[in-house]
């Protein structure tokens, strides 16, 4: 692990919904180019922890924070941070495929491209080729890029919402549940796309499926309601979990 | 007689009766159609699109000037109405809680109520009073008041239908609030805005009572939106209550175009509706 | 609305975090001043029917509504048979319509086949979108002969021993302006009740029926109970569409500015009298009454539908959001 230099932390995170504690003081460290898993029972605070690290926790009413997040080692939540700005550095993708139903699938992939002045039409062309390459997704939409984004099948819109996310080049890509509202197969093909995305991306994924985390991450942190109860490399997690609930929690004693 | 039977029989009874005030009810639209058709159909040739009114008792002429004040009138009231209603609509979707859209929301409610004469009132003290001459400006901001609340309670029932996780994709990519309410959320529920839009047009284009004291009517051609106009629903009002059996022949012929011009509208706004429901549903 | 391509709230091209948000600001402006539009309107409304009707309320104060003189040239003015008229044609008007319309938006929701009931309550809804003055011109011409020829002579012969059908019969008159009234607000009725009726829960329909009761009885026993606030909700919005609804009512009611027992003879309106004499008026003091008129016709109606709002918010919970028409 000393290899990858950590890009993106969290120091004594809590995430509140007004007074309601979400997640309690979480310390962490995402390394580059390195997948990263959060699991634990629904409700236990993943998800909350997930949408701390690119401020879209505090979209929810009355969402807030204490602690810091760094990304790079600048605080994310610095009074002159743009969160706008922010977000193209850590994409997201979410539980289910939201595609923007009025765009094509062209203009789905471009949607966060254009946010800093067009860039000229070729360059255009090329990033969503390579865009649409890495989301595995090419082959299936390149003869229909200006179609629409719903006519297509929930796992491709996933795949293209994985897209959208990478066109921009992001340091951080979140993951919340990638495939929790997708059929086995399409799941599949996100999972394979995920371990490939690693080498370009640094990447933390949310998920309820143990098998998905044990599969494509290398880190795996559990959580149980709302604390951060063991983080260490998957293997070791999923074969010497050193904390009892987390041992009860992979093996299925409850979750 | 059994108790269970005569119960039965109440229930069966009352359905029938339910049945009969379905027919009363449906039975207006019919006569009014079926009369509107009989009387006005025949005098719907050219001359009544393209001529303006023959000289009173003269047989001919038709309502040219009335369509083309119809036209610029509610065209204008369109160009102050829908930006402020879809835009007070877009505010409250997007700050729901906050005071303004509390108050807002509440006051646009008072607003559909108010009877449109009273808004009539209100356009002729603000602008003929002050102008001291009739206008089919006044009559354009009588029917913009009008159309407001409506247009803004559409938009924002529209708006609250395109789901949240769209908007959080929106955000979660970069996009600043204003481009992601814009380019996404107002984008996805267009045809909605504008069913909303056009509902609220077929209603205003119908009005009489706000322009007999704004717009007051004119037996002219004219396209000055500074001097007194003539309007379709104005024309009906005024050649009804005229003496001469051509002038009731043109109002009958005119309120078939007006009932024409509404319902097309309404039925449009529909099917649009349906389309969008669709696609949520 | 895309005039605004070129965001220009970043300073910052390269991947830096910071950067200020200008145009988020600016949109949340434009939005703000088209919101605070409405209230500033309304709040222009009220105060310039107050500043009209100032002359009138000086000269005539709270007296304007219980005296019964119009009369333009002596410049006396009370307003008492017009809010008569108002209120006595708007409540006969529910009486017709609220019978009928609830019996279809019952037999809508409860009783009618799938297949029919969309049509049935669209063609019904179509109502609600014909123009007033067509309805006027209808009334006038269609209906009004039907009534004076078949409909008011059989009232009279039937019950003439009542005060409310005696008189000579005109034709225009209280009682076709009702008419004409009822069904014109039997739409906004229907709709809004439905709306209410549909947002019953199944299980107060199930629970009756599972006791033994017949559809009939589920529906006067437990729909309709658990509907209750919100039907009259439904009931006092159309009341609110009667109290202001101008050409149709000009055209049938006769604009005669008496009370009389007789619901064939003239009568007169708020509406009315501002439809009719607004345009034509002389005087400053004139003008002061009819805007004095309005005054008195908008406070009504506001709280008529203010009233109806809560009613039926409080059933269906969903928000105030009956009486959307078609």
């Amino acid at each position: 692990m000393a290899d990858f230099p950590i890009r993106l932390a969290t120091e004594n995170l809590s995430a509140f919904y007004g007074e309601t504690v979400g997640v309690k003081n979480v310390s962490l460290g995402f390394t580059t180019n390195q997948v990263h898993a959060l699991i634990g029972p629904s409700g236990c605070g993943k998800s909350t922890y997930l949408r701390t690290l690119n401020r879209m926790h505090e979209l929810s009413p009355a969402g807030r924070i204490t602690g810091r997040v760094l990304l790079d080692g600048d605080d994310i939540y610095a009074p002159r941070v743009n969160t706008m700005q922010l977000r193209r550095r850590i994409g997201m993708v979410f539980q289910k495929p939201t595609p923007f139903p009025t765009m094509s699938i062209y203009q789905n992939v471009t949607a966060g491209l254009m946010l800093n002045g067009r860039p000229p039409r070729r360059a255009l062309d090329e990033m969503v080729e390579k865009a649409l390459r890495e989301a595995a997704l090419w082959d299936e939409v390149k003869d229909r890029l200006h179609s629409s984004a719903v006519a297509l099948s929930g796992g491709q819109q996933q795949r293209l919402c994985v897209a959208r996310t990478i066109a921009p080049r992001p340091d951080v890509i979140l993951l919340d549940e990638p495939t929790a509202a997708l059929d086995p197969q399409g799941s599949q093909r996100i999972e394979e796309l995920v371990f490939q995305l690693k080498r370009d991306f640094t990447i933390v994924i949310v998920t309820h499926n143990m098998q998905q985390a044990a599969r494509v991450s290398d880190t795996t942190t559990f959580f149980y309601v709302g604390t951060m109860v063991e983080h260490g490399p998957t293997k070791q997690i999923f074969t010497r979990p050193k904390n009892e609930q987390t041992e009860a929690y992979i093996t299925g004693r409850f979750g | 007689m059994n108790r269970r039977v005569l119960r039965r029989w109440i229930s069966n009874f009352m359905v029938g009766t339910m049945i009969f005030a379905v027919l009363i009810a449906v039975l207006p639209l019919v006569l009014i159609l079926a009369t509107l058709l009989v009387k006005g159909v025949s005098s719907l040739n050219l001359a009544f699109f393209l001529k303006t009114p023959a000289p009173a008792g003269e047989s001919g002429g038709g309502v040219a000037h009335a369509i083309i004040g119809t036209l610029m009138m509610v065209g204008a009231a369109c160009l102050i109405g829908l930006p402020i209603g879809i835009g007070a609509g877009i505010f409250s979707a997007e700050y729901p809680s906050s005071r303004l859209a509390t108050i807002t929301r509440f006051i646009s409610d008072v607003m559909n109520g108010t009877p449109s004469i009273v808004v009539g009132v209100f356009a002729w003290t603000l602008i003929v009073a002050r102008q001291k001459h009739f206008s089919g400006y006044a009559g354009s901001a009588a029917l913009a008041m009008l159309m407001i609340p409506m247009v803004m309670r559409t938009t924002e029932e529209m708006i609250k239908l395109v789901p949240h996780s769209l908007r959080e994709a929106a955000l979660a990519l970069g996009y600043p609030r204003w481009r992601t309410s814009l380019a996404v959320v107002v984008r996805t529920t267009l045809p909605g805005i504008v069913t909303g839009s056009l509902l609220a047009v077929a209603r205003v284009s119908g009005e009489t009572a706000p322009l007999l004291f704004t717009a007051l009517g004119s037996q002219f051609m004219g396209t000055n939106l500074n001097q007194p106009m003539g309007a379709l629903p104005l024309t009906v009002y005024t050649y009804a209550n005229g003496p001469y059996e051509d002038w009731h022949r043109l109002a009958w012929a005119t309120a078939l175009v007006l009932i024409l011009v509404v319902f097309v509208l309404s039925l449009s706004a529909r099917i649009a509706t349906r389309r969008i429901f669709g696609r949520y549903g | 609305m895309t005039a605004i391509t070129q965001p220009a709230e970043v300073s910052d091209q390269g991947h830096g975090l910071e950067g200020r948000n200008v145009s988020d600001a600016a949109f949340r402006g434009v939005l703000t001043v088209c919101a605070a539009a409405i209230p500033i309107l309304m709040g222009f409304l009220v105060w310039e029917l107050y500043a009209g009707s100032r002359l009138a309320i000086s000269r005539f104060g709270v007296r304007f509504v219980t005296t019964s003189i119009w009369d333009p040239v002596a410049e006396k003015f009370g307003a008492l048979p017009l809010i008569f008229g108002t209120l006595l044609s708007s409540l006969l008007a529910l009486l017709i319509a609220v019978p009928l319309s609830l019996g279809v938006a019952i037999y809508l929701t409860e009783f009618a086949p799938e297949r029919i009931r969309k049509p049935i309550s669209f063609l019904i809804e179509l109502l609600a979108a014909i123009p007033s003055v067509v309805y006027g011109l209808w009334g006038v011409f269609f209906l009004l002969p039907f009534l004076r020829t078949s409909v008011f002579p059989f009232l009279k012969a039937t019950f003439g021993f009542l005060p409310f059908f005696q008189g000579p019969i005109y034709g225009q008159s209280m009682l076709a302006a009702s008419i004409i009234l009822a069904i014109m607000v039997m739409p906004y009725i229907m709709s809004v009740s439905r709306e209410v009726l549909v947002s019953v829960p199944n299980s107060q329909r199930e629970a009756a029926l599972a006791m033994g009761a017949t559809r009939w009885e589920a529906v006067i026993s437990a729909i309709v109970p658990y509907a209750k606030s919100g039907i009259i909700g439904a009931i006092i919005l159309g009341l609110g569409r009667a109290l202001g609804e101008t050409m149709a009512v000009t055209m049938l009611i006769g604009n005669r500015n008496e009370i009389a027992a007789s619901l064939f003879a003239p009568g007169y309106t708020m509406a009315a009298v501002i439809a009719n004499e607004f345009s034509e008026a002389a005087s400053d003091i004139h003008f002061s009454a009819l805007s004095y008129v309005a005054l008195v016709l908008f406070l009504v109606t506001v709280l008529v539908n203010a009233g109806a709002r809560i009613l039926i918010w409080r059933t269906s919970r969903g928000g105030p959001q009956g009486g959307r028409g078609i």
